[in-house]
């Protein structure tokens, strides 16, 4: 097994989860601030999941090829609900009385976000990160359907070769990245709560 | 310290503005039903208003429709002849401090922080918000070495609210809206906030208008009571005066224990009477006797026979005096003890008991058996309750 696949399933899931994170707030917030859209957002990115990776990223390749880019905003749809989701819970769970002491001293809609919600919700957004991001490490590995490398292309080439010694070190590796990222970022999760 | 902050402030504001607060003809509904009908009120420059009424009356409503956070359905409200409707909303507010019960201070952010909202959106120069935290904290006397940089976790919330209340005031806003700020304070807290409050207004001059269901604390603060049932105003009058000619069934009832009421004349016994008393058996020793005093902190006991009837009464001193250890206490009894029956009307005992220059009078129930003593504190304090209200 490679390292070099190591890293570029790494890349991958990183580049991906910085677009679910900014992509997955600006949707929170806005379900959050316009009700009129809320119902759309929320349903979409629950569709979104029930649609098959592999489908997906079929659908994602008429457009960009058989690229990392494919793989990436395969990614990124895929993993945008708990972002969305929990951005959007995050905000409308703020204690009313913070909400209403903000608007009563003439704070903008944009000022109470920003100051106030955005910050006041973090712990919530950064569960829904962590959870985004321990699901793309798996995700990820469908990518090599499409030519977009990573821990999915050593794993389908072992299958072919019949190499199990390859197949259970890529196998094992992505399971290690997915628990040091679950802990990693549930140890911050438990400081960010703890505040 | 507090002549200086007055000194170097704009918080006498140029006072030849006259933020007068006046509501014509204002009617807000929330689907059929009217919170508030057809309200017509004039609130002066530097005045405490105080709004109060049974819940539901549309007290907090009227409150909010100044600073637009619920916009009225029909009537105008102006400040400073300037109708709010023209006003921007955030503006508005900004000129506006607004104390609510839930405090609602920013958990992310320090006390200092907290406090210098408004004047952060209102672009003040840092030295000037840092300043002014400085001036609004010693106002209070909460240091700003010690509590400045805090989180509002780490405050009581008695502080926590002294701090909404600053925060209130950091923007050097004329007018000041309060929803029943000290109605989540336990009521030591509550009367010590009160009573700064007061301090307070009296220093800057601000206009209050303070939403409360209390009417104690109406009383304690208002220089004008407005009083309000099913969205109109019932009464706008002087605490004095409320409370002397209340305008409406539905006030006096409101009053209720506050009202003057001299009429003792039907207070029996039962009504004056001390119920914690340490009653023992006759046939208990003398050491425990004086072991079950001394826990109860009390120098005499009534004693009753076996079937709990009253027998008399020892005193610790008489104990030590006549009594040996191990001996009953039926010994050294002193039945000469004053009683009176607990129908007995108040009057009569408290005649009885200055007559006699007993210490207290045993109470008995029509068997006998021990219901209370009185003494002249148990009168004096049901006599207070009865002039100035029963202290809960």
């Amino acid at each position: 097994m490679e390292m070099r696949f190591v890293w570029q399933h790494l890349y991958l899931v990183g580049v991906a989860c910085v677009f679910t994170t900014i992509i997955g707030l600006v949707l929170g917030a806005t379900a959050y601030i316009f009700k009129f859209v809320r119902p759309t957002i929320l349903w979409v990115v629950d569709i979104m999941q029930t649609i098959p990776v592999l489908a997906l990223l079929g659908i994602i390749m008429i457009a960009f090829g058989a690229t990392s880019t494919t793989v990436i905003i395969g990614i990124v749809l895929y993993s945008l609900l708990p972002v969305v989701r929990n951005t959007y819970t995050g905000l409308e769970n703020i204690d009313p009385g913070i909400k209403e002491a903000a608007k009563g001293m003439g704070m903008t809609k944009l000022q109470r976000l920003f100051r106030v919600e955005l910050p006041l919700s973090f712990p919530i957004v950064f569960t829904g990160i962590r959870i985004a991001v321990v699901t793309s490490i798996g995700t990820a590995v469908f990518g090599a359907v499409v030519g977009g490398g990573g821990l999915g292309s050593t794993i389908s080439r072992a299958i072919l070769i019949q190499d199990m010694t390859t197949l259970m070190q890529a196998t094992l590796t992505l399971m290690a990245m997915a628990i040091i990222f679950d802990f990693g970022m549930g140890y911050v999760e438990k400081r960010l709560n703890a505040r | 310290m507090v002549s200086v902050f007055l000194e170097n402030e704009n918080d006498a504001i140029d006072r030849e503005e006259l933020y007068m607060i006046v509501y014509e003809n204002v009617s807000k509904k929330y689907n059929d039903v009217t919170v508030v009908d057809n309200l017509s009120l004039t609130i002066n420059d530097g005045e405490f208003v105080v709004l109060i009424g049974p819940s539901g009356c549309g007290k907090t409503t009227t409150l909010k429709l100044i600073n637009k956070l619920i916009k009225m359905d029909e009537g105008t409200i102006s400040i400073d002849d300037k109708n709010i409707m023209n006003i921007d909303a955030v503006e508005l507010r900004r000129k506006i401090g607004y104390v609510i019960q839930q405090i609602g201070l920013f958990p992310n952010m320090t006390i200092e922080e907290n406090i210098s909202v408004v004047p952060k959106l209102l672009k003040w120069s840092k030295e000037k918000c840092h300043q002014r935290v400085c001036e609004l904290l010693e106002l209070v006397n909460m240091p700003y070495e010690e509590n400045a940089k805090k989180y509002p976790n780490e405050l009581s919330g008695g502080q926590q609210q002294r701090i909404g209340v600053l925060r209130a005031l950091a923007g050097e806003p004329p007018i000041i809206l309060m929803d029943e700020p000290f109605g989540a304070l336990d009521p030591i807290t509550r009367e010590n906030l009160q009573d700064e409050l007061k301090v307070l207004q009296k220093k800057l001059h601000k206009t209050i208008i303070f939403v409360t269901h209390d009417m104690d604390e109406a009383v304690n603060m208002a220089d004008k009571i407005v009083f309000m049932s099913k969205g109109k105003v019932l009464q706008v009058a002087s605490p004095e005066e409320m409370l002397n000619k209340p305008a409406d069934p539905i006030i006096s009832n409101f009053l209720g224990k506050l009202s003057f009421s001299p009429n003792g004349n039907d207070l029996t016994c039962a009504d004056v009477m001390k119920k914690k008393v340490l009653i023992v058996p006759e046939t208990k020793k003398t050491l425990e006797c004086v072991a079950l005093m001394k826990k109860r902190e009390l120098n005499s006991a009534v004693v009753v026979d076996v079937n709990d009837k009253f027998k008399g009464a020892v005193t610790i001193e008489n104990i030590r005096e006549h009594g040996k250890p191990g001996e009953m206490i039926s010994k050294i009894l002193d039945t000469q003890i004053e009683t009176v029956m607990i129908t007995t009307n108040a009057k009569e005992a408290f005649d009885k008991l200055i007559e006699t220059k007993a210490d207290y009078l045993v109470v008995l129930d029509r068997d006998k058996t021990v219901a209370g003593i009185i003494t002249g504190s148990s009168m004096t304090k049901a006599l207070a309750s009865v002039v100035w209200g029963e202290e809960n």
